[in-house]
């Protein structure tokens, strides 16, 4: 038998061969198993680790006097833990950035799905790409030492530290993702019904409106729910920006600390493990995922549902 | 030609004037759009721009050999970033070590392996989610499983392993997309010449999908380098004016692993530390720091979008 002839299954079982494969075979699939299922322990580890450690925190503090209080001074002599002022001007600052976003974003991505020619597309989401890739901390040092000052000239009463201007960053913050959402959503409304539009007699700008954004609608809508989850869970330009007072306003001028911002501030002092305030950040965080993961699966199914859709 | 009467699709445009006038005004609403769509983008760019030539304006002329190679100081003039640099290289080391296999080798289960199912659903759903949620609760979790609960402390290793946890997501969704990309006549061919499913993916699949899973792993390096949030909430200290322990000593076994174990600071911390101070002198080096930590991640998804380019010119050819 020469050694260049062709093996036989007989002699490659002999040989070892099958049973190497076999075992590589096995011991690869069950390391892309545990990848995958990487991602579930996670999420599960998320919830855990958030409950483990407010359990202490809400077993103390009555559930009612923390989400209807407005008084949050968790290391003051006499705590009270209300979050509203937190929630307040986490909501408003995200509320802000959705002004800025929904109109911003709507007129973008009709322009890229419907006026753009592919090559101007292509050279105009990169640029948007680059948006996304600066850094949060680089956004906040703008927000803080270049833009309040500026729009300081402008509006009056407007304080160092406010709302406004972290509000605004994170509606162009969250802008490139909103276009791109929505974007897809309205490429993915058959050409079939603009051209019915079309033959119908419609002017470009008519199908735009009256066909494609209806078409594209819970796409839409999963956009600007996906991005507010995104601005609701932001955390350096409001902690560098909107300051670290908590705060309950609803005047976008002055500032107010948010629920990461507030998370922030106490995870820079040193606070002791197993404290009550080291349980108050998990509380809170507790409270900001239910909040993003709301907004998230809700997103999640809209956007299932345009790509079932067509 | 488009004939339009808007607002009154029932009866057609009676004569050609009233047609030729409401051609007129659809054409006026379309230019509006168009106009619109280039503003917003105006708008966009122009703030990039004001935000990075105001960066280089204040920063640049600071950012010499000195800074580069100076620790953080309290006299701002003498306050360099040699500990933040260092810090995010190391951590990013450990974070690509970590999140690109077992990114891709997840993203290849859930789109090669998986039976479509109920368990391959969940996945799905999953992974989803986990793109969404805010990056500071990967620091609550890091705090409390790595921290606290391994007693792993607030080492370089805690910061590369929350931050591959936060960029995992990115990377399985681009293997996903490169994989699925992939022409379905190359997986049958080798399986028809007798491979097995593990030698399909390792000699074909990922060969080929190999520019689409590098352009997520950059992207999604590039996020972990400015993100700051996490590795606040982890307790990294602020003030570090040392370096680890070198990976490479002069003893046997001349391999070092000690520096995982080191306290750290990276520089989007650094650049944080110095905006909060009151100190206009502070401002100009954290508007340095932010022209370093620009110049990272603008190459880095620079480099990211010219292989996606490349790839796209490829699959037209």
């Amino acid at each position: 038998m020469s050694s260049n002839a062709i093996p036989t299954a007989s002699e490659l079982q002999k040989n070892g061969f099958v049973a190497r494969r076999q075992l590589i075979l096995k011991v690869t699939t069950l390391f892309l198993f545990l990848s995958a299922a990487l991602s579930i322990f996670v999420t599960t580890a998320i919830v855990v680790i958030l409950v483990r450690d407010s359990w202490a925190f809400f077993t103390e503090i009555p559930l009612v006097d923390f989400l209807f209080g407005t008084m949050w001074t968790p290391v003051f002599a006499n705590p009270q833990f209300g979050v509203l002022p937190l929630l307040a001007a986490t909501l408003q600052t995200a509320g802000l950035a959705m002004i800025i976003a929904v109109p911003f974003g709507l007129v973008m991505a009709i322009y890229l799905s419907e006026y753009a020619k592919p090559a101007l597309r292509e050279t105009i989401k990169p640029a948007l790409e680059m948006l996304e890739a600066v850094p949060t901390v680089v956004y906040g040092y703008f927000a803080l030492l270049v833009m309040t000052p500026f729009l300081q000239a402008f509006i009056p009463g407007l304080k160092g530290i406010n709302l406004l201007v972290p509000g605004i960053i994170l509606g162009i913050m969250i802008l490139p993702y909103v276009v791109s959402v929505s974007e897809d959503a309205m490429r993915a409304v058959p050409n079939g019904l603009r051209e019915g539009g079309y033959a119908l007699g419609m002017a470009k700008w008519q199908v735009a409106i009256r066909v494609v954004i209806p078409g594209a609608f819970s796409g839409i809508t999963a956009a600007f729910i996906l991005g507010m989850s995104r601005a609701v869970g932001e955390t350096m330009v409001l902690a560098i920006a909107a300051g670290q007072n908590p705060n309950l306003t609803w005047d976008p001028r002055e500032g107010a600390a948010t629920i990461t911002a507030y998370i922030v501030q106490m995870s820079l002092g040193d606070v002791a493990h197993g404290s009550l305030a080291y349980t108050t950040i998990f509380a809170v965080g507790l409270l900001l995922f239910l909040i993003t993961l709301t907004f998230n699966v809700i997103g999640f199914y809209l956007r299932r549902k345009f790509r079932e859709a067509y | 030609m488009t004939v339009t009467t808007e607002g009154n699709l029932g009866t057609p445009a009676k004569t050609g004037k009233t047609a030729f006038k409401a051609e007129r005004a659809a054409k006026r609403k379309d230019l509006i759009f168009a106009v619109g769509g280039l503003v917003v983008m105006a708008i966009a760019m122009t703030l990039l721009l004001t935000l990075i030539g105001d960066l280089v304006i204040r920063g640049l002329a600071r950012v010499d050999y000195d800074f580069l190679t100076n620790f953080p100081s309290r006299k701002a003039a003498r306050a360099g970033i040699l500990s933040a640099w260092v810090g995010s290289l190391l951590v990013m080391l450990v974070t690509a070590f970590l999140a690109i296999p077992v990114g891709v080798a997840a993203g290849l289960y859930l789109e090669e392996y998986a039976k479509k199912g109920k368990l391959a659903n969940i996945i799905e759903i999953n992974v989803a989610n986990l793109a969404g949620v805010p990056s500071i609760i990967y620091g609550l979790l890091a705090l409390g499983l790595f921290v606290y609960g391994m007693n792993l402390g607030k080492t370089v290793l805690v910061a590369g392993m929350t931050l591959a946890l936060l960029i995992l997501p990115i990377i399985i969704v681009s293997t996903r997309e490169a994989v699925r990309s992939i022409p379905r006549i190359i997986k049958e061919g080798a399986y028809g010449l007798g491979a097995d499913q593990w030698q399909v993916m390792w000699n074909y699949i990922i060969p080929a999908a190999r520019p689409g899973i590098l352009t997520g792993a950059i992207v999604g390096l590039s996020r972990a380098i400015g993100e700051t949030a996490p590795i606040i909430t982890i307790g990294a200290l602020t003030f570090i004016a040392f370096l680890p322990p070198p990976p490479v000593t002069g003893e046997f076994p001349f391999i070092s692993f000690e520096w995982l174990n080191a306290p750290f600071t990276v520089l989007p911390i650094q650049m944080f530390n110095w905006v909060s101070r009151p100190q206009a002198d502070f401002h100009t080096n954290a508007a340095a720091a932010g022209v370093v930590l620009m110049m990272l991640t603008l190459s880095l998804n620079g480099i990211a979008i010219w292989i996606r380019f490349r790839l796209r010119k490829a699959h037209r050819n």
